[in-house]
């Protein structure tokens, strides 16, 4: 259920206003408007193919940020029907709540899932620090990664953060080193390795739990070195230009296959996953069904070795 | 007259055409210490009293750590490209331009291959003059480049980082560099040659989250800011004033991030320690 509307999603809003208008009438009065309503609903496809077609960068900056768009845990629950177990801490300090993982069933397939989790009230958003990782929430996510290899389970990393989180303890405890030790592990593991980003990929901290096999983003999502908030705020002293920003960092998930930069595209439902999260969340599934069967049929050699080549041929320059 | 003498031997400076500084010009240190600029450079770019390394670039390292200043430069060509046609207050192909012509340098890190003590070794150093140092497309695949020349000559790879992180310009491009020097750190690591990570001031965000702290061995110069967000970034998220000596090379010490310091004045001979006992 849809509860909240973006400022371009306005002219959807008016046309399920009328809908649900026209339904109270039909019950109250007893008439009979199914054709009315067949026709406004004809009306709204239209609108949301019409805008969703034309989405700007920004557009999809602020898609990927709805509020009532799934978020890690509701595709791990979606995708193993409940048959999931969350494995807590990284063994060292605490338990980070904004990174989670474990074992999780897909259709029989052990899977080890692990992805940025973010609240969706104020108390759940503090409660999971909006979907900031510290130092521990990416050890976490190391060390079950390294569990799945020891019993050659496949990892999906479900990516969906605004950043690393910059706080006092992170430093101290070493965020640099946690993210950078995650890319280094994550290059030379045995099993197959699958990230997608399902809202926002900010920088480093997405990176932390990116690389993979292949690496794929939802339609409406973006992944960049930064947000566009703070690229406008830097380059240009102020927040004005986010727009701008948006456009220029190459952001989308079609720019960023344009540019090699990762392996593939999920299609989101017309209106954006949060419109219909029953068939993202069966989309999502049988993509990761599919890549898991295919990644499988090489040798663990194999992979690492494609993916240390796709990874180091990222680039553009000039001899 | 002690601190005229230079204390090492070996880094003698004979360099007239290196270092822009002209007979008579007098540097003043942060603390108002006023010495010659040829007292600097002899003493390695540390200012004798108080031990305050001042930034330094490349060929300056380069000329510290190889024997007789003599090495190879690797890739020096390689130049920027524009892949996503960026613009913000300048085009980002002026902006590499004017700052190629204003230093000299073709990107922001610089390769090569000698000898150090008489151990061979290859060594990136990273400008911080040429954009703050950011890590882009070229800093990346030449990091890459030096790490495979390495294998190739079964030596070890010494990175020495001065960054402000990854380059905006390059977004996606300059993100993916993190991932991508890692994976050839990983075959360098199959290659059981060593990694000497080296952190100087000032090392930040994308480089502190990949090669910096990646080192078998991690050492920084004194008094050196080593973050992952930098402090102005993390006082606003915080909302106080930060600890004394917050992010410094010796907070990172006290942490565990780092093996030790070390003052670039002794830096080659702990270098040649170092190698010496990993290669024996």
């Amino acid at each position: 259920m849809v509860t909240t509307y973006l400022e371009f999603e306005k002219p959807i809003e008016e046309i399920v206003e009328q809908i649900t208008k026209t339904k109270e009438i039909a019950d109250q009065g007893g008439v009979d408007m199914t054709q009315a309503i067949e026709d406004l609903q004809a009306k709204l496809d239209a609108a949301q193919k019409e805008i969703y077609e034309n989405l700007t960068p920004w557009d999809r900056v602020q898609v990927s940020r709805h509020p009532d768009r799934p978020y890690t845990l509701d595709y791990i629950n979606a995708i193993t029907k409940g048959d999931f177990i969350e494995m807590h801490g990284d063994r060292n300090v605490k338990d980070d709540k904004a990174m989670v993982g474990g074992m999780g069933s897909i259709d029989g397939q052990t899977v080890m899932f692990i992805g940025q989790q973010k609240g969706r009230n104020t108390k759940e958003r503090t409660y999971r620090n909006f979907g900031m990782a510290n130092p521990e929430g990416y050890r976490k996510a190391l060390r079950l990664m390294k569990l799945a290899e020891k019993f050659n389970k496949p990892i999906v990393c479900l990516i969906d953060t605004p950043g690393a989180f910059p706080g006092l303890e992170a430093e101290e405890r070493g965020q640099g080193e946690a993210i950078a030790r995650n890319l280094f592990e994550m290059v030379t593991l045995k099993v197959p390795v699958i990230c997608v980003v399902i809202g926002e990929g900010a920088s480093g901290g997405a990176l932390g739990i990116g690389v993979g096999d292949k690496v794929m983003m939802l339609e409406n999502t973006w992944y960049s070195v930064i947000s566009p908030e703070s690229c406008s705020s830097i380059l240009w002293r102020n927040w004005d230009n986010k727009e701008k920003a948006a456009s220029a960092l190459k952001l989308t998930a079609k720019d960023m296959l344009k540019n090699k930069l990762i392996d593939g595209i999920i299609k989101e439902p017309t209106g954006g996953a949060h419109y219909d999260p029953e068939a993202m969340f069966k989309k999502l599934k049988t993509e990761l069904k599919r890549n898991i069967t295919k990644l499988s049929e090489m040798a663990p050699q194999e992979r690492v070795d494609a993916r240390i080549e796709k990874f180091g041929a990222m680039g553009v320059y000039s001899n | 007259m002690s601190w005229f003498t230079r204390k090492m031997k070996g880094i003698v400076t004979p360099t007239k055409e290196k270092k822009e500084t002209p007979d008579g010009l007098w540097y003043k240190t942060p603390n108002g210490e006023i010495i010659d600029t040829k007292v600097l450079e002899a003493n390695s770019f540390v200012t004798p009293t108080e031990g305050y390394h001042e930034r330094i670039g490349s060929a300056e390292y380069f000329e510290i750590i190889f024997d007789d200043n003599k090495y190879k430069e690797l890739d020096k060509d390689l130049k920027s490209g524009d892949p996503l046609e960026f613009e913000d207050t300048k085009k980002y192909v002026d902006r590499v331009e004017a700052t190629m012509k204003k230093t000299g340098l073709n990107d922001a890190v610089s390769c090569a291959y000698g000898k150090t003590s008489g151990q061979p070794l290859v060594v990136a150093c990273m400008d911080f003059a040429f954009i703050g140092g950011s890590m882009g497309s070229v800093v990346g695949e030449k990091i890459s480049r030096a790490i495979q020349y390495a294998i190739k000559k079964k030596c070890p790879f010494m990175m020495i980082s001065k960054s402000g992180g990854a380059r905006m310009m390059e977004a996606g491009f300059s993100l993916m560099q993190m991932a991508k020097t890692s994976a050839r750190l990983t075959q360098l690591a199959e290659a059981k040659l060593p990694y000497i990570s080296f952190v100087t001031d000032p090392t930040t965000g994308g480089i502190t989250a990949s090669f910096a702290m990646l080192g078998d061995i991690n050492i920084a110069e004194p008094r050196a800011l080593i973050a992952f967000a930098g402090p102005r970034v993390v006082r606003d998220t915080v909302g106080k004033d930060l600890p004394e000596g917050f992010q410094t090379s010796e907070f990172l010490l006290e942490h565990g991030f780092l093996d030790f310091i070390v003052d670039r004045r002794e830096l080659k001979e702990k270098l040649e320690q170092v190698m010496r006992l990993f290669a024996n």
